[in-house]
């Protein structure tokens, strides 16, 4: 069987100054600047983390296991992304449809519990009991003058959380929901590589390279997640961070 | 439409990229790094000491995926820097507003 060219180091040789596909340049210098992007938005958040004037902050409303849980949908997209991109260079091509629709449905399913997670903040409500104020959050506390002395009385307030509500909502929301638009124009991108390769030399493994980028690409978006997962997740309800 | 004999018709490419097996145990290990994650987090006595554990499981993490599933490892050293260049200045930038924040607003 024919074999691409192979260069010292391991990669493809191309006929350019770099010895490197212009579209893979093109590509990691976009990725690089996508960085920068994000960057700023970590950065905005982190600035602007412990001044909001009010509630809820992320000890209300976060909820660790299901972004724990959406966190492994999303590191397993990149498997099957990888996985699908092996098959298509070793010629199984049944075998790459099979993990890139994988990798589609694994994509779909992060923004599916992204959508649930932003329906469950807009929809916020603090529940407490007024014999049981000891484990109210900071938030939670100032609904507790409420309590007139009947111990048993129960409270259910709403107490939503929008891009408006405080600097904690503005900030959450602009960057979680960019991370959510990169990871939805990837879930198309694959499902359009996905309806291309149905069509007889659409893509083969002689074109692989178009699926490298896309994978490069969704393999990036995952990398922000795990940043994202732990600076704004995990750190965001450590008391003193 | 597809065509049925496509897996012999068409030519294989080697890469020089690692195989499936390898690509699994990294995912196992992103698995086991994210489950280290979310356990170290719920233990209280570790207190502030949680921040660093957590930075440097992360970058594990980030480092496994960008190596191996992004090919870093086996591409040109020339993208490496391309992409580390963004990524350190974006670095740069997070402290240096943090730092602005902090001292003078």
């Amino acid at each position: 069987m024919a074999q691409a060219e192979l260069a010292h180091g391991g990669h493809e040789e191309h006929q350019t100054t770099t010895g490197l596909s212009h579209k893979k340049l093109l590509m990691w210098a976009f990725l690089g600047s996508d960085c920068m992007f994000f960057g700023s938005l970590i950065a905005t958040y982190l600035v602007y983390k412990n001044r909001s004037l009010g509630g809820p902050l992320p000890e209300d409303v976060f909820d660790i296991l299901t972004t724990s849980t959406s966190t492994f949908v999303l590191l397993m997209s990149s498997m099957s992304m990888v996985l699908a991109y092996s098959a298509l260079t070793r010629g199984n091509m049944n075998g790459f449809r099979i993990w890139l629709l994988s990798t589609c449905i694994m994509g779909a399913t992060f923004l599916g519990f992204q959508v649930f997670e932003f329906n469950e903040f807009v929809n916020h409500e603090v529940h407490f009991e007024c014999s049981h104020l000891e484990d109210l959050t900071k938030f939670e506390r100032t609904f507790a003058d409420r309590c007139d002395g009947t111990v048993d009385e129960v409270f259910i307030e709403h107490a939503g959380l929008t891009p408006r509500t405080n600097l904690f909502g503005t900030t959450f929301f602009v960057l979680t929901g960019f991370h959510g638009g990169h990871v939805t124009l990837g879930v198309i991108w694959l499902l359009a590589m996905f309806f291309y390769s149905l069509r007889k030399g659409g893509i083969t493994p002689a074109k692989h390279e178009e699926v490298d980028l896309a994978a490069l690409y969704w393999h990036f978006v995952d990398i922000v997640w795990i940043i994202i997962f732990t600076v704004i997740y995990l750190f965001g309800v450590f008391p003193g961070f | 439409m597809a065509n049925a004999n496509e897996t012999s018709n068409h030519t294989n490419v080697d890469t020089g990229h690692p195989t499936k097996a390898t690509y699994f145990a990294v995912a196992m290990l992103l698995v086991v790094l994210t489950a280290i994650e979310v356990g170290i987090f719920y233990i209280e006595s570790l207190g502030h000491g949680i921040i660093p554990i957590l930075a440097i499981l992360s970058g594990a993490k980030f480092a496994l995926v960008v190596m191996f599933y992004m090919h870093l490892r086996y591409d040109a050293k020339l993208l490496t820097w391309l992409f580390l260049a963004g990524f350190f200045l974006a670095i740069t930038v997070v402290f240096a507003l943090l730092g602005l924040f902090h001292f003078f607003i």
